[in-house]
């Protein structure tokens, strides 16, 4: 079939891409022609008098008043935070209970944000599984995860559908194992991971507790639960962290460098992380399963984010360990905090070496002080995040206006606020717990800010109010390799700033960029 | 420097709130039944006369209906766990003073509560006021947690209460009449599922009276067969409905009569119970049915019975 000229889209010498091949004018005569036969149009003015109406404080009010409905929470379910504690062991296949469409879900979110291949399987439960319970599917999707993969670990999640038709996970994979379909002596923990109660948070929780617990208290009852003997060790627990392959690293350099007897509990740092030499590594690095098991020994317990370690840490004391409970400590108040506790449980002394970094990082707030002080931010992200965050932002100088957290709650809420109060930086500030990007939306309208800080998703936010967006969170889509960045400790609170930093001067250059017009000064230098 | 900030140890109150290690002593214990066999009615008797010996009990509704709870509160339908959290936003939101209530000789009382009729998850509402309790230390200072739950073992979300650390025995309140065995046996098989992997054991059967025929032998005869025993034989007494009329137990209504030792026997008895319990071996239908001819029940062999009003049975056997 010949094609006028006019109707050629493409042409090989010079492909376009999407974003400019869209803008042809025979697209645009498309768009429209679709939007009026199609789509039942109203007038424009009649769109831009509602768009402009969201926008006021009488909407934000009834936005506020909104009870029924969700619109872009801010949050990911269970059984993605318990695949994240999962893959941080030796060898570990997660396998989530559940539909396919779930995993395939789970899968691609951590592949577009660590831009690594995610594995886990699915137990694929479809209607039938449904109605008779997934009994079979455990059966076979253990024994056949067990010989095509080869773990050394199976963790099992389970999903909304595995949970409301009530499956018990600990009887199906005795079962199981009674069937022959893994070994007498292989290990699967599980966690039941509701995906409609809590959060992603909720679910690393529940499932770094199935796990201890499971090698703790006798494997599900296949041998004697352990007995405690304190050795002189410490574990640390990190958290559902997006910025895991820079932290872990950051933080076995630190703890290194002070000489602590550590065990980390979950590092996923390097199956996120594996290196392109023709090797596939469907599983790479993590806690090795002794290693599990010798954690209960350890004298204390420290979790990064305490409020992805609620139960966790709640199991652990009961163990008769100590334990110490942080908020992803970003800055330096913060990694001052959680190093002097790390040295007051060791009793290794903090060395020189990152005395000297505290110093640096001193500096180069000290350094940019000029462009933070006294700049508005709106932030959101998961509970422990957003308190590290606004921590610092106290810490630069820079007023955090508005602090969101879909998924955080009442304890959340008392302690952002106390955060915000102990700052004459933070009076103004105010916290939204349990709330979402629509009503981040009004508050962006109402109270403008200079920045928002959240995930990818607040791109959408950036285009619709105009606020400049500094991505720190999960997901990170659109941006490759922040994860690789450590967030935490001195060299962390570092790579905040710079981030911030960036934006800043970003913006500072957008709005001195015309010739001859708007560029006054000497704008090389900032 | 500031060392309160990002930090944070956990309240004492807090680690007490989340325990979830069981007290060992702990008896955990479930009645199940066919709908309408009069569970609700027996537990309550029973567990009035445990408080009676001094136990301290909790009882656990697992029934949509919430009707677990009333002789021993004396109210309508306690308010329920489901009914709170949906009025709270979520589970979470609830505080365990705010389920529980007191009654009887200080029998503690939850109702899981759950949807209307025909509408959404029973099911799901049982593991979730389950976890919700365990969660919040219900079953802290108690020597008992009773479950009542409806009807048979109709899905995954009613097995809740035998799953792994859960009731410890089960007692499946029947009856002579042949529905009542066939789900009495329906429910083994339910057991007979968790049992193998957990500890779940039935703790045998208990027998409402129905004045059906031969219903002694034959209920005794039917826990034989599965492997278990004839608790008790419940016999049918006026009294229990003016108590229950009265929202009241017979121990509470009465204390001095018959029907209440008869309550108190079954207590003992299920107090001295523990760790007695079984595997169940259920029975195939075919062997359900012929145990109902062994006892006369069903003419052996008697085909020409089955399908045959008792006019037309009554006209065959006077030609």
């Amino acid at each position: 079939m010949e094609r006028t000229e006019k109707a050629k889209s493409q042409n090989a010498d010079n492909v376009l891409d999407h974003f400019n091949l869209f803008r042809q004018p025979q697209y645009l005569e498309m768009f429209e022609k679709k939007k009026c036969e199609f789509e039942n149009p109203v007038p424009a003015e009649e769109v831009e008098k509602i768009r402009e109406w969201t926008k006021s404080w009488e909407y934000r009010e009834k936005n506020f008043a909104r009870e029924a409905i969700s619109i872009n929470p801010s949050k990911a379910c269970q059984p993605l935070g318990a695949i994240f504690a999962a893959v941080g062991f030796e060898g570990t296949l997660p396998f989530v209970h559940g539909s396919q469409g779930c995993v395939a879900y789970f899968r691609s979110h951590f592949s577009r944000h660590f831009k690594e291949p995610s594995s886990c399987v699915s137990s694929s439960m479809t209607e039938d599984a449904a109605v008779f319970g997934g009994l079979n599917n455990m059966i076979d999707g253990l024994a056949n995860s067990f010989s095509l993969y080869k773990p050394k670990m199976i963790a099992v999640s389970t999903t909304c559908m595995a949970e409301v038709i009530g499956d018990d996970l600990n009887a199906f994979i005795k079962n199981a194992r009674d069937k022959g379909s893994i070994p007498q002596d292989f290990d699967v923990p599980f966690a039941h991971t509701p995906s409609f109660v809590g959060s992603h948070i909720t679910g690393y929780d529940n499932m770094m507790k199935g796990i201890l617990s499971y090698f703790w208290d006798g494997k599900a009852g296949t041998v004697p639960p352990l007995e405690r003997k304190p050795v002189d060790r410490i574990n640390i627990i990190g958290g559902f962290d997006p910025y895991t392959v820079g932290n872990m690293r950051e933080l076995k350099r630190m703890l290194s460098l002070m000489g602590v007897n550590y065990l980390i509990l979950s590092d996923n740092s390097d199956v996120w992380d594996t290196p392109t030499d023709g090797t596939f590594r469907m599983y790479d690095g993590g806690t090795k399963l002794t290693e599990i098991s010798d954690a209960i020994h350890s004298k204390a317990t420290v979790s990064i984010q305490g409020f992805c370690t609620e139960k966790t840490i709640s199991y652990i004391n009961e163990k008769g360990q100590q334990t110490a409970v942080f908020h992803c400590p970003i800055g330096v108040r913060a990694t001052d905090a959680f190093l002097m506790e790390i040295s007051k449980l060791t009793g290794k002394p903090i060395p020189e070496e990152l005395e000297k970094e505290r110093g640096r990082l001193v500096d180069a707030i000290a350094d940019s002080n000029a462009h933070i002080h006294g700049k508005r931010f709106a932030l959101f992200g998961d509970p422990d995040m957003t308190l590290g965050l606004t921590g610092f932002l106290l810490e630069l100088g820079a007023e955090p206006i508005h602090v969101l957290c879909t998924n955080g709650g009442k304890e959340w809420e008392e302690k952002a606020k106390t955060l915000l109060e102990a700052s004459p930086f933070g009076k103004n500030g105010s916290v939204y717990a349990g709330k979402d990007l629509w009503h981040m939306r009004s508050l962006l309208f109402t109270e403008p800010v200079d920045f928002l800080i959240g995930n990818t998703y607040a791109k959408y936010l950036e285009r619709d109010t105009g606020t400049p967006l500094i991505r720190i969170g999960f997901p990170i889509f659109d941006r490759h390799h922040h994860h690789r960045y450590p967030i935490w400790g001195y060299q962390g609170g570092l790579n905040v700033l710079v981030w911030i930093l960036n934006k800043i001067f970003d913006e500072m250059d957008k709005n001195t960029i015309v010739p001859a017009k708007s560029d006054y000064s000497y704008d090389i230098i900032r | 420097m500031l060392l309160t900030v990002g930090k944070r140890r956990l309240p004492a109150k807090k680690t007490k709130r989340k325990k979830e290690v069981l007290v060992s002593g702990l008896r955990q214990i479930a009645f199940y039944g066919k709908g309408g066999i009069g569970k609700s009615t027996t537990s309550q008797n029973t567990l009035a006369a445990l408080a009676e010996m001094g136990q301290r009990i909790l009882i656990v509704g697992c029934d949509p209906k919430a009707d677990s709870t009333r002789l021993i509160l004396h109210s309508k339908a306690q308010d329920t766990i489901l009914h709170l959290a949906a009025q709270a936003g979520s589970v979470e939101d609830l505080e365990i003073e705010d389920v529980m209530k007191i009654g009887y000789r200080n029998i503690r009382c939850v109702e899981s509560g759950g949807p209307e009729p025909g509408v959404g998850c029973a099911g799901r509402g049982v593991i979730t006021s389950i976890n919700f309790l365990e969660e919040n230390g219900a079953y802290e200072d108690i020597d008992y947690v009773s479950y009542d739950v409806l009807g048979d073992v109709v899905c995954g979300g009613f097995a809740m209460p035998i799953r792994e650390n859960k009731a410890q025995e089960i007692y499946i309140v029947m009856s002579g009449e042949m529905m009542a065995m066939y789900a009495a046996n329906n429910i083994c098989k339910g057991i007979l599922k968790y049992a193998n992997s957990g500890g779940v054991r039935l703790g045998g059967l208990i027998c409402n009276e129905r004045k059906t025929d031969r219903e002694y032998d034959l209920a005794d005869a039917l826990a034989k067969r599965l492997g278990s025993k004839l608790i008790h034989f419940v016999p049918r007494d006026n009294v229990v409905q003016h108590a229950e009329l009265r929202r009241m137990t017979v121990i509470e209504y009465a204390p001095d009569c018959k029907q209440a030792d008869e309550y108190r026997t079954l207590a003992k008895k299920i107090h001295e119970n523990a760790g007695k319990g079984v595997i169940p071996k259920p029975v195939t239908m075919d062997e359900l049915e012929d145990l109902l001819m062994e006892f006369g029940i069903m003419k052996k062999e008697d085909e020409s019975l089955i399908g045959k009003a008792k006019v037309e049975e009554e006209a065959a056997v006077c030609v």
